[in-house]
């Protein structure tokens, strides 16, 4: 078969977006610009302007104020840096330990129940997730008292959900072929999640948990702020009497904590898939 | 012995899957189930192990009425009955041998199967089947670091270490080329006669069915419109389960396929005589 040549004269024109579509286009454009221009008006209403002028050199009073950090508070840092890292670590394994069972009651395709169980578990994740884990710390410390248990149930209670989610989807997209293969050869259910549904899920897992455990690394920091224990502690105590080369001291501990965090999750979930 | 007794299944949807299909397997016979996309063939060997609920009519292996088991009875018949899928449908993440194994999950504990720790026999008997399909040096490889062939293969295996008293095959060689779909059909046929076993083999490959059934039973739209010897396929046959179609320069292709695979093995023969 051979390609007919068409001449350029009488070759079909064709556009990506007909004329009405373009238009509607730049009337769409130039509706967000005016969006914008009304929201600054009114986000700028109230503003100060003298003071934000002044930002810059207030800015860098505070650095002056701030640097160097205090090296020597470094002794009296390890302690909490350790909570910390239990706190999370202790932490993620709750949640772990919570949601595993949660997130199959949770999918649609391994949910024994779906009338009751089913929106149970879905509900117990929504709840779990829709608290910040600073909130369930300020719940906990005023049913507990100050301290490092209501730091690991608060990061628990809010890795649940998390974990829960991601979890239950990765659930939801496992090969049904691979489950009907199974069951097919008289397997009980028992065994059908044994050797079919954990071991497509199981690489997801540990994803999951680890990525869950670097988030709860750089939540539990702040724990203290709240009376929850951890670095978080010193930060406020460090605040509260204007101690900015402290606070620069422990701003940089975090921030290495959290660096050495995601280094050692991504090695991990490197390492599984 | 499988009997097929007026099996109709309607789908939630009202679509009408089956309808009144009746049929008798004797031992040792390999059936070949062929039709359109869409004529019913995955539903109705799903029917017989009732992965897929038939909406009437009766499934009966060797007089066990399949269809009226409840729960634990159905998962005790289904140890009797071997399936091979389509994409193969191994867990991909476990390794060759626990496949195979997972052919016993029907028969050992919660326990035993959970720690892997399955009796020495069905160790043993996984081990003569791998070598039999010609994986025996691959049984800690991850089935997923096989090839389309290989995978096959394991996926028999699978179906083999049940012991089963019936195959059902769910089109095995819908994803692999033409010469190891050949290879496929062959190891299967072979073991079947080797075992008496009776099986059902979904295929849309009309020239691979008949070249390997003893017998053909043809569905269009839900129900059977042919039923009868490999030989007996003729186009008139062939036009009244899939449609008008140039049935003739079909089977030549083929043919010269088949005559090019043959010249090529005994060419493969020649080279290794000369070396």
């Amino acid at each position: 078969m051979t390609v007919r040549d068409i001449s350029a004269a009488e070759a079909p024109i064709w556009h990506h977006r007909t004329p009405a579509g373009r238009l509607a286009l730049y009337a769409g454009w130039l509706g967000l610009v005016a969006l914008f221009v009304w929201c600054w008006n009114l986000m700028t209403e109230r503003t100060m302007w003298v003071f934000v002028y002044d930002a810059p050199t207030a800015a860098a009073d505070l650095m002056n104020r701030a640097w160097p950090p205090r090296w020597s508070y470094m002794e009296r840092l390890w302690g909490p840096l350790w909570d910390t890292i239990n706190i999370a670590t202790l932490g993620t394994l709750l949640g772990i330990v919570l949601a595993v069972p949660l997130a199959f009651l949770a999918a649609s395709n391994t949910t024994p129940s779906r009338l009751i169980l089913r929106p149970f578990a879905l509900f117990c994740i929504v709840a779990s997730r829709s608290i910040n884990s600073l909130i369930w710390a300020l719940l906990l410390v005023s049913i507990l008292g100050p301290g490092i248990l209501a730091g690991i149930l608060a990061i628990g209670f809010r890795s649940v959900g998390f974990i829960g989610k991601l979890l239950y989807e990765a659930i939801e997209e496992t090969d049904a072929s691979q489950v009907e293969a199974v069951a097919a050869t008289g397997a009980s259910q028992a065994q059908v999640l044994n050797y079919a549904v954990v071991p497509q899920v199981l690489p997801s897992f540990y994803g999951i948990s680890v990525f869950r455990w670097d988030i709860n690394i750089r939540e539990s920091a702040i724990l203290g702020l709240v009376g929850a224990g951890g670095i978080g502690a010193q930060l406020q105590a460090s605040l509260n009497v204007l101690a900015w080369p402290q606070v620069t001291l422990i701003i940089i501990v975090i921030l290495g904590t959290v660096v050495v965090s995601e280094w050692v999750s991504a090695r991990v979930r490197h390492a599984i898939i | 012995m499988l009997s097929v007794e007026k099996l109709t299944k309607v789908y939630r949807t009202g679509d009408k899957a089956l309808t009144d299909v009746s049929f008798e397997v004797p031992k040792g016979q390999v059936v070949g189930l062929i039709g359109p996309s869409g004529a019913g063939k995955s539903t109705l060997i799903r029917c017989v192990n009732r992965l897929v609920e038939p909406t009437e009519g009766t499934v009966r292996l060797n007089d066990l009425d399949v269809t009226r088991l409840r729960s634990g009875e159905l998962r005790r018949a289904r140890r009797r009955i071997g399936m091979i899928f389509q994409e193969y449908a191994l867990v991909e993440r476990l390794t060759v041998m626990e496949n195979v194994l997972s052919g016993r999950l029907g028969y050992v504990p919660f326990w035993r199967s959970f720690t892997r720790r399955f009796p020495g026999e069905d160790i043993a008997k996984a081990f003569r089947l791998l070598d039999r399909v010609g994986l025996s040096a691959h049984a800690d490889k991850r089935a997923d670091a096989l090839s389309g062939g290989q995978r096959q293969r394991v996926g028999i295996a699978r179906a083999l270490e049940q012991d089963p008293e019936l195959l059902l095959i769910d089109e095995p060689t819908a994803s692999l080329d033409p010469k190891t779909s050949r290879q496929i059909m062959r190891l299967i046929v072979e073991i079947c006669r080797e075992r008496g076993l009776p099986a059902i083999i979904n295929i849309h490959d009309v020239v691979l069915a008949q070249q390997f059934a003893d017998r053909i039973i043809g569905l269009q739209a839900g129900r059977v419109v042919f039923d009868g010897g490999p030989a007996m396929l003729t186009e008139e046959a062939l036009t009244r389960i899939y449609g008008e179609e140039d049935w003739t320069a079909m089977q030549q292709s083929a043919a010269e396929d088949e005559a090019a695979e043959a010249e090529e093995r005994a060419e493969a023969k020649k080279m290794m005589r000369a070396l």
